[in-house]
């Protein structure tokens, strides 16, 4: 029992649910944080933009007008080539001129606070920043503490959450499986340091799947992880049993270091992806990683190339769905503003 | 000079006195409850009709950051906060720069105090040399500087062997050990409890395991050395029920547990406050639970402030590499008065746990007593107030209480012949 009602308390000393700080007042995407807090319109609105964006790419000219005019800067506090490169892309696309920024490598190195950093790059007028940082709730932290004009989109941070990484999943899922109400999905692999695996199960569950499981050693699993919506496995051969969808997830070498595991080869003979471990699954199963992937510690090479396998079908998925967040969000700012000046303005007329 | 309090409710845990009582004052010192002496007329009367009088109280592990980051706070800004609380002494921890490690450095905070704080200190020093856990601090010597109590805080003293000396050299010379239970190798880097919520966030979590393997280890060395020890900064159910059994074995040990930690739980870390972000961290809703349970029924004996003021600037990061703490001396008493409403707690209870430090110290205070130094606080329990940047006095606003209206505060401290209002 709270003794105490702490909603009375400042806006300084009260922090915001990811709802409250990712839509505006008419349930619009003004960042993108999280998938908690959003509701299943919202994800579909993002997959049904991406699915329109997709066919972008295979047009002579890769470029529609829609952020002409906006900058989008990538602010990268840890180093992501492959993340950094899509969102880069993805704002290119969106015809948004782009800065990027290794953070890592020059300001904070130099001892600059994270607030002092985002007050510069504020004043340098951008319209998105894209963050990626290793602190969990960084990117919740900066949608707080910045200027209401500027979108923030989460690309991964700390343990916490990668709701694009997620989203491109659910993409990449819809359009080989249809709806998501009849399928049983695993995630397999590191679940304890993934904040692509948070945001899938919460994205699956919000979409509307039957059945999230997560595989993995104990060592490799957090506590309660089943209070946000999935099955618990300790054995791969279980915990794929019937499954029509596979997400593998990337091993880092530092697991064996740390004493989570024993050697990559223990790893690989009970959690290995592998034609066998495969024939578990439903026929039609497919296979899924968000990459780079490990061949031969958590994925057999015949199974990341095989024809199940969705793996670069996902890097293509995720530009259009960056494509479809970015705008989503931007525009969902620009309008937000209008609003403001508009009220404003009848307020000096009034 | 003389004073009278009068038409005040008296609360004195150490009498068993709650009742309406006059208080006659003479000198600092308190010279009668009830009637006045024969002869003995007040040249001031304060009525004090709706309000209460307790024995000022006394708090167990503030930090004062001075010496050190004094612009996190200072000797001057955490007395006065102190005071408006309602304390009459705060034993400080050593960890502050320099670590309270020698009996020079603790004369010097001592000196400096007298100059600049209305507040008494009584400090905790280091119990291993630079807290490092290493070589044992000169204890005999801080001992006689003026420290009542050594502890080496939260920081680990690996080598169970040293740990096992220090506790037996401190039990040679009769000075009591404060512990902070926590297993550095099971906390890691974590940040937050270990479980559900902390997972869901991304958090690295610290297990209750790594309190209740720490704690079970110095029990049993508590009862080897038979050292005098209190077990500070409680949070979990486990080690509620290993101090009621070490204490029912006969063990000399008493413990107390943060204000917070009777309040909140790890689901206030939703959307990343960071004024949540505590050491030990704040635990399940049984855990508070038990931990209630625990001070209602004696077993935890003190409830303390946990005072850790910040700049703003340490609270402005993302949740894990924000500083962890809370400023927490001014806003005690509602705290503890919003137990009391609930049922929770006895309002002697919670004087008898603000006050507890005194007596398992050796300190003056703590109690109101015939012929004693008066440190006396009087309360207004009816008094709204907003915490707010004017209001409080100590450096730091790190509270998650900050725009709150709160009811109770103390309207004045009398020590001695001081009166702080």
């Amino acid at each position: 029992m709270n003794l105490l009602d702490l909603s009375q308390a400042s806006p300084q000393a009260r922090a915001a649910s990811p709802a409250q700080v990712q839509l505006d007042h008419q349930g619009r995407l003004r960042h993108f944080l999280d998938i908690e807090g959003l509701p299943r319109s919202i994800l579909t609105e993002i997959l049904d933009t991406a699915d329109h964006f997709r066919g972008i790419g295979d047009a002579e000219v890769k470029k529609v007008p829609l952020l002409r005019g906006r900058t989008v800067a990538n602010l990268f506090f840890e180093n992501s080539t492959r993340t950094r490169a899509t969102f880069e892309l993805a704002a290119k696309r969106l015809s948004a001129d782009v800065l990027n920024l290794d953070i890592n490598t020059s300001s904070a190195a130099k001892g600059e606070s994270l607030m002092d950093t985002l007050v510069n790059l504020e004043a340098m007028q951008a319209d998105a920043f894209v963050v990626r940082h290793g602190d969990s709730g960084a990117a919740h932290f900066i949608a707080s503490q910045i200027t209401p004009n500027v979108a923030i989109i989460n690309a991964g941070d700390g343990r916490h959450a990668h709701p694009t990484q997620a989203m491109l999943d659910m993409l990449t899922i819809r359009r080989h499986k249809g709806e998501f109400a009849n399928l049983r999905v695993a995630i397999v692999g590191d679940i304890l340091h993934s904040r692509v695996a948070r945001s899938q199960i919460l994205a699956l569950n919000t979409l509307g799947a039957a059945e999230v499981r997560v595989v993995a050693p104990q060592t490799l699993l957090p506590v309660g992880i089943e209070t946000l919506g999935c099955r618990v496995f300790t054995e791969l051969e279980a915990g794929l049993k019937d499954v029509d969808v596979v997400i593998m997830l990337r091993l880092q070498k530092e697991r064996m270091d740390g004493a989570l595991l024993p050697s990559e080869s223990e790893y690989y003979r009970r959690y290995g992806l592998t034609r066998e471990s495969l024939a578990h699954a439903h026929p039609e199963a497919v296979v899924m990683h968000p990459g780079p992937i490990n061949r031969g510690v958590e994925i057999e090479s015949a199974v990341a190339d095989g024809p199940r396998s969705l793996i670069l079908d996902q890097v293509t998925n995720g530009i259009a769905v960056r494509m479809a967040v970015l705008s989503m969000a931007v525009s969902g700012q620009m309008k937000a503003r209008a609003e403001r000046r508009d009220e404003r303005t009848r307020g000096a007329g009034a | 000079m003389k004073h009278s309090l009068i038409n005040a409710r008296v609360i004195d845990p150490s009498s068993g006195r709650d009742g309406q009582h006059d208080l006659h004052l003479e000198g600092g010192r308190l010279v009668a409850i009830g009637a006045a002496p024969l002869g003995f007329v007040a040249e001031q009367q304060q009525d004090l009709t709706g309000k209460w009088i307790t024995p000022a109280f006394v708090d167990l592990g503030a930090h004062l950051r001075d010496p050190g980051p004094r612009y996190k706070g200072s000797l001057v800004s955490e007395s006065a906060a102190a005071l408006a609380g309602g304390y009459a002494t705060i034993l400080p921890r050593p960890d502050t720069s320099p670590v309270l490690d020698s009996a020079s450095h603790v004369r010097t905070l001592l000196d400096r105090a007298r100059d600049v704080a209305g507040v008494r200190l009584a400090p905790l020093g280091a119990l291993t040399q630079g807290l490092e856990g290493d070589l044992l601090a000169n204890m005999a010597a801080l001992k006689s500087a003026g420290c009542v109590a050594l502890t080496n805080l939260r920081k680990p003293v690996r080598d169970l062997g040293v740990l096992r000396r220090c506790l037996e050299y401190a039990h040679t010379f009769d000075i009591t050990v404060v512990f902070q239970a926590q297993e550095a190798t099971l906390a890691g880097h974590g940040c937050a409890h270990e479980g559900a919520i902390a997972s869901r966030l991304g958090l690295a979590g610290i297990p209750e395991s790594a309190e209740t393997i720490a704690l079970t280890q110095w029990l049993l060395l508590i009862e080897q050395t038979g050292v005098r020890a209190h077990v500070s900064l409680l949070s979990s159910a486990r080690a509620v029920a290993l101090i009621r059994d070490a204490k029912a074995r006969g063990l000399d040990i008493t413990a107390d547990v943060s204000m917070a930690q009777l309040h909140w739980t790890d689901e206030q870390l939703e959307g990343f406050n960071a004024n949540f972000h505590l050491e030990p961290p704040l635990r399940s809703a049984k855990d508070r639970d038990a931990l209630r349970a625990g001070v209602a029924d004696g077993t935890i004996d003190a409830i303390v402030s946990d005072h850790l003021p910040h700049e703003a600037a340490a609270k402005c990061a993302p949740f894990a590499v924000s500083e962890p703490g809370m400023t927490s001396l001014e806003t005690m008493l509602p705290l503890g008065l919003a137990l009391v409403n609930a049922g929770m707690l006895s309002m002697p209870r919670l004087i008898e746990s603000l006050t507890f430090s005194a007596r398992r110290f050796g300190l003056e205070g703590g109690r109101l007593q015939e012929g004693e130094c008066c440190d006396l606080a009087i309360i207004d329990p009816q008094c709204c107030w907003t915490v707010g940047s004017d209001t409080l006095l100590s450096a730091g606003h790190n509270t998650p209480l900050l725009g709150m209206t709160l009811t109770g505060r103390v309207h004045q401290v009398l020590l001695g012949n001081a009166v702080y209002a």
